[in-house]
């Protein structure tokens, strides 16, 4: 181990700052106790508290001190260095010394907000300073390296919030790579019919919105694609992309659809994935009439070529000439290299078989909202036209809010969008049909521009609301077909029995199935719910704790389309700012070897994950440009002889020292 | 390092509070503090977290360091195994301390002083579970007291000299 014995800087002059961060720490902390405390350490010069540090007087304060008292070090206790590390920094550079003479303390995500002992929570705040203090002294000047950038980006996921920020970097000319896993880009909105609050139709925003993607000369498309394998960093990502077979030869196929009509298949017999298996298709089909590449795909499982090796290839015979059909096609990859990465993996919704009290599967005219989507649309199975499964045209329909949200047996949260998509399938289920709709609420969510005003029009169109949560669906007695919902209403304080044609359920959104994978092949976090995690909700609400790596619509929480595609503007711009900049300043907290000092016992070799040490006449090297600063191989060094920036073994013993000396 | 000056308080006494000192990486464990803050969840006010880039970063000297200046506890805190932003510094972290820990119980440290926790960013209910368990844990097996040597340390050394002379193996 390397205890330096004196800092090497002569008897340094720190300034200690305390923020009062309104009432968030000095409620809980004595931040003028603990100011006078840090006077009396050894080498504090100046100890002041302020209302607001991260505020320009506050930050102006720092740069007066070192500027006037000659300060050469700074220690701000306030929030997480997460949020203002990087503030504080600045501001010390600003007043003239090297931003990493600074450190700081977090006495308010650490200390005020999870204590509620005035005496505890000071007495914390002053050990946790003292430390900083003991460590500060040591604290060296460093400066952040430059990387170049690569200006590609992917884009991974082509729902509207991929299709959006793909199109937002691509016509600021940067080129991207937009990977989807199924055969055609448009998510969840291809299936919608309408959108609220505004009522218009969803293929008439999105299409145009998928066909500039599949023809912009700086888009390359790969649909049927999914993510291998990430590495690299940021600005300098190298991503494998795995690409499923199709059987067709994109670039051949003209989507004439042909082979689709002449398939040996008279009907389809497979249950359509696009419209829930609310009808059938054949075994090669184009996933519906708009979908981006206009490419047919062969599903491998219900082809007799595949099952039988016998077909007579009547779709091979009238493809011709094109020779689009490629029944050897195999898995095949494509590694890229990109400097930023936007996630728009979206969601999928809750399985209301999960709930079984409301009993879908079990009775047929119990729908889910993605069902009558397509039940209602006019592109849809049914052409618009609201049958039942039973072929019966409803004349009352329960629409039943929150199955899958805001339950303790499922999900605890709100899933945002149910409430306002319920309103409009009411509208659009009362302007096709005439029925009675009648919705069971816990509560009308209805925020957001317009949302209040639709809700206030689908109530005067004659929509019932009653709020209380339904209990249970069963069978009305004398085989109507129909079924009862049973539910407390809440407002009228007794229960309600109401049989209806047709059930809806509003089912929440969820986490994708395969979210935590995702989350590992790009080394992110997984939040509440299994959605994917912010680097900070309010300061950095598109960005992940993975520099470069970037987050839009529904697979980072439940959102509505407005939202989806500004937050997919939000991460475009984002990961634009990045890789238009041309270079990225990587944090200096990398390892360096003493040479002197180092026996060449190659212990730490191995240890190093991203191979930057080398040995090199007898001495461990390490490459700056590879090291991350994880620190492994510091902490394994048995002769002391690497070391790391920001976190040399000095600084870590005087933290140690600091928050166990005796206030 | 200052002399103690009062009598130790007695195990388990009610006014005493153990001091543990706690190693975090930067990407879960931290994170799932400040997560906690932001969620104000409550938890035992002894513990003092000093930020790594990540657990393979903790020297088992740390760990030494702390209890030899009168830590009563150290906790450290990384990511779930696969889940390291460092690929792999976890799995180095979880190899020296169960060498570390196998160590300590050898000298007679009780093992609940020292603990390895994989604690993710989205587990704040977690760190403010396990920050309790082990302050309650530790307060109940009192101060460690490993800063000043026991009184008799040197004794051990005379019967281990006196064996030696008569060709005993200790």
């Amino acid at each position: 181990m390397n205890r330096a014995g004196t800092d090497g800087n002569g008897q340094p002059k720190i300034g200690v700052y305390v923020c009062h961060c309104g009432t968030n720490i000095a409620a809980t902390v004595d931040v003028e106790a603990v100011a006078e405390y840090a006077a009396t350490l050894p080498g504090v010069a100046v100890a002041k508290t302020y209302k607001y540090m991260c505020s320009d007087p506050g930050q102006e304060l720092i740069k007066a001190d070192i500027q006037a008292g000659g300060l050469d070090r700074v220690v701000v206790a306030a929030c997480s260095p997460s949020l203002h590390e990087a503030t504080f920094r600045r501001a010390t550079a600003a007043g003239g010394i090297n931003p990493y003479y600074f450190h700081m303390v977090s006495i308010r995500e650490l200390d005020s907000w999870v204590h509620t002992d005035v005496v505890e929570a000071t007495a914390k705040a002053k050990d946790l300073i003292r430390a900083a203090v003991h460590r500060v002294r040591f604290h060296k000047p460093l400066e952040r390296s430059r990387v170049d950038i690569n200006p590609a980006v992917m884009v991974v996921g082509g729902g509207i919030a991929g299709i959006h920020a793909a199109l937002t970097l691509a016509n600021a000319g940067k080129h991207v790579y937009l990977v989807e896993r199924e055969p055609s880009i448009g998510g969840h909105m291809a299936q919608f019919d309408k959108t609220f609050p505004t009522l218009d139709c969803a293929a008439c925003i999105l299409t145009p919105k998928m066909t500039d993607v599949g023809s912009h000369p700086n888009i390359t498309l790969w649909t049927m694609a999914e993510v291998d394998k990430v590495d690299g960093y940021v600005g300098n990502y190298k991503v494998k992309v795995r690409h499923k077979p199709r059987f067709i030869i994109e670039d051949a196929c003209v989507g004439c659809m042909e082979c689709i009509e002449v398939c040996v298949f008279r009907r389809g017999k497979t249950p359509d994935e696009f419209n829930l298996g609310l009808s059938m298709r054949k075994p090669i089909y184009i996933p519906f009439p708009q979908a981006v590449p206009q490419v047919v795909v062969i599903d491998q499982e219900s082809c007799i070529e595949f099952r039988t090796g016998r077909c007579k290839k009547t779709c091979v015979e009238v493809c011709a000439d094109r020779n689009a059909i490629d029944f050897t096609q195999t898995e095949t990859f494509d590694e890229v290299e990109v400097g930023a990465i936007v996630l728009a993996t979206g969601f999928k919704t809750f399985d209301p078989r999960r709930a079984p009290a409301y009993g879908y599967g079990v009775y047929d005219n119990v729908y889910t909202s993605m069902e009558v989507e397509r039940l209602v649309n006019a592109s849809g199975p049914t052409e618009g036209h609201v049958t039942l499964r039973d072929g019966r045209t409803p004349q009352t329909v329960g629409i039943v809010h929150c199955v899958g949200s805001r339950d303790v047996n499922s999900n605890v949260y709100c899933s945002r969008v149910c409430c306002m998509y319920s309103l409009k399938l009411a509208h659009l289920l009362k302007e096709k049909t005439g029925a009675e709709v009648y919705n069971f609420y816990i509560d009308i969510r209805a925020p957001g521009k317009g949302m209040e005003e639709f809700y206030n029009r689908v109530a005067e169109e004659g929509v019932h609301f009653i709020r209380g949560k339904v209990a249970d669906v069963y069978p009305e007695a004398g085989n109507t077909g129909r079924v009862v919902l049973q539910a407390e209403d809440t407002l009228m304080s007794r229960v309600r029995k109401i049989p209806v044609d047709m059930v809806v359920l509003a089912t929440g959104l969820e986490a994708q199935v395969d979210a935590e994978e995702v989350r590992r092949t790009f080394n992110i976090t997984c939040g509440g719910g299994g959605f994917f995690m912010e680097r900070h909700p309010k300061l950095a609400p598109v960005s992940t704790f993975t520099d470069g790596i970037f987050l839009a619509g529904a697979c980072q929480g439940p959102k509505d389309i407005p939202d989806t595609v500004a937050q997919a503007g939000a991460a475009a711009a984002e990961a634009l700012a990045l890789v238009d900049k041309g270079f990225v300043e990587m944090e200096p907290n990398t390892a360096y070897v003493v040479t002197e000092e180092c026996s060449g016992c190659k212990t730490c070799i191995p240890l190093c994950p991203y191979t930057a040490i080398t040995r090199v006449d007898g001495k461990a090297q390490i490459n700056p440009v590879l090291c991350k600063g994880c620190g492994t191989c510091v902490a394994a060094c048995p002769s002391g002889s690497i070391r790391q920036n920001l976190f040399e073994d000095e600084e870590i013993y005087e933290e140690i020292l600091g928050v166990l000396a005796d206030a | 390092m200052p002399e103690p000056t009062e009598t130790p308080p007695a195990v388990g006494a009610d006014d005493w509070e153990p001091k543990i000192v706690a190693f975090f990486c930067n990407w879960c464990t931290y994170l799932a503090a400040d997560l906690a803050g932001t969620s104000r969840m409550k938890y035992a006010s002894n513990t003092r977290v000093i930020r790594v880039m990540c657990s393979g970063r903790v020297d088992p000297q740390f760990v030494l360091e702390a209890l030899a200046h009168g830590a009563d506890g150290v906790l450290i805190g990384g990511c779930h195994p696969g889940d390291c932003h460092y690929q792999s510094g976890n799995y180095k972290a979880l190899r020296r301390f169960r060498l570390l820990k196998r160590m300590l119980i050898g000298l007679g440290v009780e093992e609940e002083r020292i603990r390895l926790e994989w604690i993710s960013a989205a587990e704040a209910d977690k760190l403010r579970d396990v920050i309790n368990e082990m302050a309650a844990q530790v307060k109940a097996l009192g101060p460690a007291h490993l800063e000043t040597p026991p009184e008799d340390w040197a004794a051990g050394f005379e019967v281990e000299a006196e064996a030696e002379v008569e060709g005993v193996t200790v």
